[in-house]
């Protein structure tokens, strides 16, 4: 699988498709993986590919310096691709400009990252290659299975719930990785870096912390697509997992949708309906 | 209301311009007697009531938030209550698996004729916010600080 990667890349620089690609590569066998920047068809054996790629590499797709360096093709897991297709939707890049390198995923870490379970896109989709072929089949899993985690954290009574995140989120240091490792996350000016009016508390106490844990989440709100990055990112351990997974749920739930999965379907957030329900408005 | 002893809840309402505050606007000329523990916010649309407007209230010590503005397909700006509603049943949820009191975050559609309904709404959620007591949760977490 490896070297059909390396070959695939090595054509589309060679010929000048594109004049990056955008990887996984590993310096030295003992190093962790690190996203790479390939432009010579001489350097794809740095490449690498095995349970230890984790970064979600679309987020370098809306970087500047990375757009300057030519036409780019970028290797995406299955749950990587769907953050491509909001990233579309959204207008937020030209999918005629990028090559998309799928790669089939059996799922990543020792052991198996939680959103790993669930996961029901191993081969990616909307690729214009794929390289190698998933072992592991598709998770056909229901709407109580995929939110098994988040149900179970909902059995306890609120006072605990709330108990839960004040202790998780006091580690909370600010250093905002969550919003960083975001493919989401684009805006060039983020709220909570507004001064005028401050709305969010920069402070890294418990009420700055919650403020931007809710703004956060909510920014994401029928748009996050569940890489688990910002869990991955988090110098504290904090499992925002179940934060996001919480508005993935309500957008399952009331409008049917789950985000970077059906190309025909648009965007929840921005749009409305006349039947949308409001049991719960006076 | 004369008693000094019972607990007064500090509820903050957001309202859009056209309906809500104008209902509740007709409440007072009307003379409707409604509870003076809502402290009125007005803002163009239910469109515009961002999330961080209920964090920031709770913040500030309020016991309980509503969140008002017109009737479906009565708003100024065409759409912005349906927006604002589909927001909304996004944001429950978040609350509610953050262990936030959803009990205290009210939300209505009252229009520029119901003075009477803006009495009967407040009514309700003062008396149910006193049964509530104090919204210490929130609270203990801003005084950590």
């Amino acid at each position: 699988m490896l070297d059909e990667l390396r070959q695939t890349c090595r054509r589309l620089l060679q010929d000048g498709t594109v004049q990056a690609v955008i990887g996984y590569g590993r310096p030295s066998p003992e190093d962790p993986v690190v996203p790479v920047f390939i432009t010579k068809p001489e350097d794809v054996d740095q490449l690498a590919w095995d349970d230890q790629c984790f970064a979600n590499l679309v987020k370098y797709l809306l970087r500047k310096e990375v757009l300057s360096l030519g036409k780019l093709a970028v290797c995406v897991k299955g749950c990587d691709q769907r953050a491509l297709l909001v990233l579309e939707k959204e207008s937020q890049i030209d999918r005629s400009q990028i090559v998309v390198i799928g790669l089939a995923c059996d799922g990543v870490g020792k052991p198996r990252l939680a959103k790993c379970a669930s996961c029901d896109v191993h081969t990616p989709r909307q690729s214009d290659f794929v390289i190698g072929k998933a072992n592991t089949p598709d998770a056909a899993a229901t709407v109580a299975e995929r939110y098994a985690e988040l149900d179970a954290f909902l059995a306890k009574p609120p006072e605990e719930r709330m108990a839960y995140w004040k202790k998780e989120l006091s580690r909370c240091v600010k250093c905002y990785a969550c919003r960083q490792v975001c493919p989401m996350c684009y805006c060039r000016q983020c709220i909570v870096d507004k001064n005028r009016p401050v709305s969010i508390s920069t402070s890294a106490t418990l009420k700055g912390n919650f403020a931007w844990h809710i703004t956060r989440a909510f920014h994401l709100a029928g748009r996050c697509v569940g890489c688990d990055e910002c869990t991955r990112a988090c110098p504290a351990g904090i499992d925002l997992r179940l934060l996001n997974l919480s508005l993935a749920k309500a957008a399952e739930e009331n409008f049917d949708y789950r985000s970077g999965m059906d190309p025909e379907k648009e965007p929840i957030i921005g749009a409305y309906s006349q039947q949308d329900h409001e049991e719960f408005i006076r | 209301m004369s008693d000094t002893n019972v607990f007064q809840p500090k509820i903050i309402a957001y309202v859009c311009n056209w309906c809500t505050y104008l209902g509740a606007d007709l409440a007072g000329t009307n003379r409707l007697e409604y509870p003076a523990n809502v402290r009125i916010i007005r803002l163009p649309c239910t469109g515009r009531i961002d999330f961080n407007l209920i964090v920031k209230a709770f913040e500030r010590g309020a016991d309980a938030v509503l969140v008002s503005g017109c009737h479906p397909g009565d708003c100024h700006y065409t759409a912005g209550n349906y927006h604002a509603r589909r927001r909304w049943i996004l944001f429950r949820q978040l609350l509610e698996t953050l262990g936030i009191d959803a009990r205290r975050v009210h939300f209505s559609w009252i229009s520029a004729a119901e003075g009477k309904k803006w009495q009967q709404v407040i009514t309700e959620i003062t008396d149910k916010t006193r049964e509530l007591g104090p919204y210490t949760a929130y609270r203990e977490i801003c005084q950590e600080c």
